[in-house]
């Protein structure tokens, strides 16, 4: 990983003053030693006029991974295939702005023994970064350097040049110019580096996070993307711990299969970057189905969003159903067992989910641990399958599949339909999903997308009520339909909802309690 | 209780005991079951230890006595007569449960410690039989005198015994003894003889072969055709096979006395035997003129039976009292019962082991119909004897543990099925029409649900031991299976459609050659010393592993796999599908999978395989092409993006140096190191680039099958490699489209340089040339040492330009490549050796017909195990 810092000179204030600032003579090529591998600072020009430093930082790959093994946190977890190859010795990742700290202390410090009155001026000043990783692109990039008076220039570079079709990479080639003070230039370099970066595999430890923040100070404040780069820095710490932590198995079957675990653990939202990335990099579908997205009409319906009115319609339903004993099958984050645990009526609530992630997710939302004994006795979390039968569900009043069926192929729902309305068979269940008809209205989703990337069908109104009429059928179950959402009168409620009861069995009488009694007698005869 | 329902069945009729009123002077003959609790009744001195030694195996027979001195020191101190009876039952009841008879030597001349030996005797369902000792006090008396040891009991205990004794005479029967034998006077019992015999039950004499057939339920018509395709003529078979009737002969149907006459007549002549169902046991019970209800097509029976003889009537109501709950056959290798019964059962005689015997275990739960949920005792089945019963309408029958359900709803419409043992074929005949409207539908939707259960979340969840045939008992995390059943239910194809994963491979020992991380060399030498002579090299295509199960139509994907609308699948290790399914009817037409499976068909077709093997489906293990094709998204994100930065930052970084050079500051070790390290990171592209290519629709597709794992009814698992290819190779002459792509192959004998030699060479030119590398498998593809263990199924070679994807494209210089030879491989051997086991065991599950859910916890198992924590570049 590379950069190089220019200046040019003026006959007052010669560029090779840079050296003075830098700490380091433009005549001799200085080697550092940092945690990652040796820092390399060498002066491809150096005159009155002009005068270049380059930081070439070699990353040691093989120990930055040995680094992290066995110690859990603090280092890379030790079983991701993605951190052997990967772009740290290239990217001008947060290694590079480390490194950039050590090599550069006193100048990022504004501190010159030599010539004390240099690191007060501005300077003119020209930094190339080659490879720099920008999640957000180069909208971002410019989004983060203009407000604080620089001139940029950020070419996206393309993945592959023998691939056309792949597009672009997530590396720019960034040129920044401007007058500043080489130690302000610094400090924006060392904070906004790793936050363009999203360094998904390693670990920030939190006195790196301290000397970040103290980094900022001066200009962050005032930063109108302030927010997002505090958000962003806070957002990748605590993912990270949910990486070291929770996810390595995944992490291994996503690998098994040459993917990404992003691919396969997304039952839980990442959280959004609020603001300005909207634009850059979050797809047409995640604002579309972001839950709290307003629907597309009159303010006021504005007001609520979907979700809510979802939940309520669903506990509304639940105590139509006279209901105290509930599952919520898919329960996600258990914003629905949330609401449901505020009303006492519901005396026992499970939320069931197949993520791990979304369990532990719901489980901290809830803060379960926390939890007073009394209400903690009344939810329970576990994993579970609706691809299974499963003989935990059986015996409860109402069961819940909000928004669950449509994640499932359809090949797979009959699966889905004998283990609720089959084997579990509640007295009452309550299914809810998008009304396919209704994304004309969503301003944010283009035409013939889904809402969720992670939706395999959203159905029409009429193929709803076909499917769950059959359903009713063949498990005896009576079926009725309600709008939740406004009901517009071209396409219908963005949400759809089905409430199943039970019919009251008539079975035959079993064969074997009246044969029963007779086996009694003759085994007493016996 | 009546004499007459005391007479129920046979095993009842036992106990109508002999009582004891015959002559003195005759030899009493004594018939004591062979597997049964004999209880010896009598005072003191009565002569029950002489009888008992004279009778019995001395090993059969427990006394208190002993018991007394056992716990006491002493035969007589009455004070340790508790402890004493507490090792005595405890002693009696393991004898029991083992399936000894056993023979109580104690007076038992009270009530109370009598019902505790009866419940003993129900508790291991063997039957409670008394000898009453019943001899004058004088003689008691006598006997103990002579005894120094009990000179000086007092008369009046002989006396009490003797009183408490008579008092009992009457109610032993009520008491719960099935046999009673009462001997008068000390000559009768002196002269009497004990005659072993045999259980009802026992017919482990018979060998058969048998055919052993479905509930009829009154469809006579399906019975006739049924036995005519099985060979009998006028229920008779020219080979002497017997037949075995698992019992429900009757209602519901249209001729309950046409079905009762022909069995009851093969019977009569020997040339069946027939257990009783529910169904008859109701049936006679409305023949002895008890009250019943008429329900479950009672009613049709009893209206068809109105125009039978009243001489018909009693034989068919003999017929059923005389039928025995089950039988033991085939020197205990077979067990007949109408539903089901658990090992501990068998041979058992008590009315509970008939109870179970004609109703099976219910769990008190009514299911979505209102029927009875029936407690899945075949899942815990582990037996020794095979166990065929009815009862239970399923789809099919299948093996499940040794157990098999021969009921296919003839009555339903299904068919009505027999089991041809020890051949172990099943045949079958359809109904002819839906004689009776089932309660249920005779499957259900869910995946599994046409092989008798759908799949239960116990079968997967949690911690849990899988039994394999290779490598006894696999054990797999409750992490690990939490995160397979992430991926299983949200991400992977239908299970029905999975019947096998792909397990993981180990690399090759690392090698010390210079600049080499992985050479052939380890990979001839590891299989020389496991005894392996001969080894195949398969070139390894660097593609995505994927599993192809081809049906020759939609119909066998249905009725083989439960599946509709396809004609298979096509999925990844972890079992994704590859292509997104396609809507129904879409404009598109058939999804990508349907067209690759289509163009395999066709080449299996043309190339004869469907005769040749048997068949109407193929699993095949393949290598699926391009590698972009499905890891695009890796690629990018990950490949393509270190090659797009090194790219990027090395031109600038050389040039800075240069300029440095130019200047003359001494960069130049540093400048040889970038350029060198811009190699590197060039040559990490150029690796990656090799396995990528676009493709538009099938276009650039291709796949290249190297193993055939299963065919119907087989696991080809162990079919040698030369002869597997042998068949690939014509699938891909066969193969007009171009998708189909050959594996190159050279074969080594591991104890010969230069065939060794030749195989590394192959290796060298094909990895020089970019190639992945090659995969090393034993000639005989499932192989064992000379220790019996798995050897490893094949051991991978990866070639050095390929291993930069893998490590770095920095890890050939020596400094890594120093670092990275300290790997650890034993935890990846194992992993794929457990993996390869379940691989196996899941193909053979699917081999035997067991059930789905059989087969998908070894498929399960394999998914867990992928996300055990392993170093992910092995």
């Amino acid at each position: 990983m590379f950069l190089t810092i220019s200046t040019t000179g003026a006959p007052e204030r010669p560029a090779t003053d840079l050296g003075y600032l830098l700490h380091k003579h433009p005549d001799n090529a200085q080697a550092f030693p940092t945690s990652y591998g040796t820092a390399h600072v060498v002066y491809p020009e150096a005159s009155a006029e002009r005068c270049t430093a380059a930081l070439l930082l070699e990353v040691d790959a093989v120990a930055l991974v040995r680094r992290g093994k066995g110690k859990g946190r603090g280092g890379a977890p030790d079983a991701a295939l993605a951190q052997y190859v990967n772009d740290r010795p290239y990217a001008a990742s947060s290694l590079l702005a480390v490194a950039l700290s050590s090599v550069f202390s006193s100048a990022m410090k504004g501190v010159c023994r030599a010539r004390p009155e240099l690191p007060a001026r501005p300077l003119p000043l020209r930094i190339e970064v080659p490879a720099l990783p920008a999640r957000g692109g180069a909208g971002l990039v410019r989004a983060l350097f203009e407000p604080l008076g620089w001139t940029v220039r950020a070419e996206p570079v393309a993945l592959d040049s023998e691939f056309p079709e792949w597009g672009d990479s997530r590396y720019v080639g960034l040129v920044l110019e401007g007058e500043q003070r080489l130690a302000d230039a610094l400090r924006h370099l060392y904070v906004l580096l790793p936050v363009l970066d999203d360094a998904k595999h390693y670990w920030v430890s939190s006195d790196e996070v301290d000397k970040l923040l103290r980094a900022g100070e001066g200009w962050l404040p005032d930063h109108p993307e302030q927010k997002l780069i505090t958000s962003r820095y806070l957002a990748r710490r605590w993912s990270l711990t949910r990486q070291a932590t929770e996810r390595l198995e995944l992490v291994r079957l996503a690998e098994t299969d040459d993917s990404a675990v992003e691919e396969i653990d997304n039952a839980v939202e990442e959280p959004v970057d609020e603001s300005a990335e909207g634009s850059a990099d979050s797809s047409a579908e995640e604002s579309g189905a972001t839950e709290a997205a307003g629907v597309a009409g009159s303010a006021e319906e504005q007001a609520v969003p979907l979700a809510v009115r979802r939940r309520e319609a669903i506990v509304d339903a639940l105590r139509a159903a006279g209901a105290a004993r509930v599952l919520d099958l898919g329960c996600g984050q258990g914003q629905l067992v949330q609401a449901l645990l505020k009303d006492t009526r519901f005396t026992e609530i499970v939320g069931v989910d197949v993520s791990m992630r979304a369990l532990t997710v719901a489980s901290r939302r809830l803060k379960l641990d926390r939890m007073g004994e009394r209400q903690a006795g009344r939810v329970r979390l576990v994993q579970g399958s609706l691809a299974y039968t499963d003989k935990r569900l059986k015996g409860y009043d109402v069961a819940v599949l909000s928004e669950v069926v449509e994640h499932l192929d359809l090949p797979r729902l009959p699966a889905l339909e004998y283990a609720v309305f089959g084997s579990a068979r509640p007295g009452t269940v309550i299914v809810t999903t998008p009304n396919v008809e209704y994304n004309v209205r969503w301003e944010t989703l283009p035409a013939g997308h889904v809402r969720h990337s992670d939706h395999r069908f959203e159905w029409t109104r009429a193929e709803f009520r076909t499917w769950a009429g059959t359903v009713a059928e063949r498990h005896g179950y009576a079926v009725e339909f309600a709008p939740v959402g406004p009901d517009d009168p071209e396409v219908g409620p963005p949400t759809q909802m089905a409430v199943f009861k039970v019919l009251t069995e008539k079975p035959e009488k079993p064969e074997k309690p009246e044969n029963a009694s007779g086996e009694k007698k003759e085994e007493k005869a016996a | 209780m009546t004499s007459t329902e005391n007479a129920e069945s046979a095993e009842n009729a036992e106990s109508i005991g002999n009582t004891g009123d015959t002559d003195n002077n005759k030899v009493r003959s004594l018939p004591v079951t062979d597997l049964s609790l004999v209880v010896l009744i009598g005072a003191s001195g009565s002569g029950k230890s002489t009888f008992a030694r004279k009778h019995f195996k001395p090993t059969e027979v427990i006394s208190s006595d002993f018991c007394r001195g056992l716990v006491a020191d002493d035969e007589n101190d009455q004070s340790a007569s508790g402890d004493a009876f507490d090792v005595l039952h405890y002693i009696a009841g393991k004898r029991l449960a083992a399936g000894r008879r056993t023979v109580v030597d104690a007076t038992s001349v009270q009530q109370e410690s009598r019902k505790q030996l009866v419940e003993l005797a129900r508790k291991h369902d063997v039957l409670p039989i008394a000898i009453v000792l019943d001899v004058p006090e004088e003689v008691c008396a006598a006997r103990n005198a002579a005894r120094t040891d009990r000179a000086d009991m007092p008369r009046r205990v002989i006396q009490r015994h003797i009183r408490e004794l008579r008092r009992s005479l009457r109610h032993l029967e009520r008491e719960g003894f099935r046999k009673v034998h009462v001997l008068r006077g000390a000559e009768e019992a002196g002269n009497a003889e004990v005659r072993t015999e045999k259980r009802y039950n026992d017919l482990t004499h018979l060998t058969g072969p048998f055919d052993i057939i479905g509930d009829v339920h009154g469809c006579s018509s399906e019975l006739e055709s049924l036995l005519g395709k099985l060979g009998y003529a006028d229920g008779v078979h020219p080979e002497g096979r017997t037949a075995v009737f698992v019992g429900d002969l009757v209602d519901r149907g249209p001729d309950s006395p046409g079905v009762l006459r022909r069995v009851m007549s093969m019977v009569g002549s020997g040339d069946a035997l027939c257990v009783p169902g529910n169904h008859e046991n109701k049936f006679g019970r409305h023949l002895r003129g008890r009250q019943v209800r008429p329900t479950h097509g009672l009613a049709e029976t009893i209206a068809q039976m109105e125009n039978e003889s009243d001489a018909f009537k009693q034989q068919v109501r003999e017929f059923i009292d005389g039928l025995v709950s089950h039988y033991v056959l085939d020197g205990g290798k077979l067990v007949v019962c109408h539903a089901g019964l658990p090992e501990k059962y068998h041979g058992r005689t008590s009315g509970r082991v008939r109870s179970h015997a004609l109703y099976g275990e219910t769990t008190g739960e009514t299911d979505e119909f209102g029927l009875p949920v029936r407690y899945p005792w075949a899942e815990d089945y582990r037996g020794r004897a095979a166990v065929v019963y009815g009862h239970t309408p399923v789809p099919e029958a299948t093996w499940l543990n040794n157990t098999i359900c021969l009921d296919t709803g003839a009555v339903f419409g299904g068919k009505l099925t027999a089991l041809r043992y020890p051949e172990r074929e099943l045949v079958h005949v359809p109904a002819e029409r839906v004689w009776y409207e089932p309660a249920r539908p005779l499957a259900s939707e869910a995946p599994g649900g046409h092989e008798g259960r759908p799949l239960d979340l116990a079968d997967v969840h949690g911690r849990r031991v899988v039994e394999t045939r290779h490598a006894g008992r696999v054990a797999v995390r409750e992490e690990n299976a939490a995160a397979a059943l992430e991926v299983m239910s949200r991400f992977a194809v239908d299970p029905r459609l999975m019947p096998y994963l792909p397990p993981t491979m180990a690399p090759t020992a690392t090698s010390r050659v210079e600049g080499y991380l992985e050479h052939p060399a380890e990979a001839f030498e590891q299989y020389r010393a496991d005894g392996v002579a001969r080894v195949v090299c398969e070139e390894k295509h660097m593609g995505s592993r994927a599993v192809a199960l081809v049906c020759r139509d939609e119909g066998t994907a249905r009725d083989r796999f439960g599946a509709a609308g396809v004609t298979g699948a096509l999925y990844t290790r972890t079992g994704r599908p590859f292509f997104p399914p396609s809507a129904e009817g879409s404009p598109e037409g058939p999804s990508l999978t349907e067209q690759i499976l289509g163009r395999v068909r066709e080449a299996v077709t043309e190339a004869g395989l469907w005769e040749e093997l048997r068949t109407d489906w193929l699993l095949l293990d393949a290598e699926l092409l391009p590698w972009s094709l499905k890891a695009s998204g890796l690629l990018r994100s990950q490949y393509a993006a270190v090659g797009a930065a090194a790219g990027a930052v090395f031109p600038g970084a050389v040039a800075a140096l240069e300029g440095a050079a130019a200047r003359g500051v001494d960069v130049t070790d540093l400048l040889a190191e970038q350029r060198e390290r811009a190699a590197d990171a060039a040559a990490f592209t150029d690796a990656y680039r090799r396995y990528c290519w676009p493709t538009s629709g099938l276009e650039g597709v291709r796949l290249a099958p190297f193993q055939i794992l299963a065919t119907q009814g087989r696991s080809l698992a162990g079919v040698p490699h030369d002869e597997q290819l042998a068949l690939l190779d014509r699938l891909v002459t066969a193969d007009p489209s171009g998708l189909l792509a050959t594996t190159r192959r050279l074969y080594v004998d591991t104890a010969d340089p230069d065939s060794v030699r030749a195989g590394i060479d192959w290796w060298l030119e094909m990895t020089g040339r970019g190639g992945e590398g090659m995969v090393v498998k034993p000639l005989g593809a499932l192989v064992r040492s000379g220790q019996g263990r798995l050897v490893q199924p094949g051991i991978k070679c990866r070639g050095r330009e390929y291993l930069r994807i893998i490590y770095g494209p920095e890890y050939t210089r020596p400094e890594n490549l120093d670092r990275l030879r300290s790997r650890s491989l034993n935890h990846k051997r194992s992993l794929a050796l457990r993996e390869y086991a379940l691989g196996l065991e899941a193909l053979d599950r699917l081999a035997d017909g067991e059930p789905l859910w059989r087969v998908h916890e070894a498929v399960f198992g394999i998914l867990s195990l992928e996300s055990e924590p392993v170093d992910p570049r092995l």
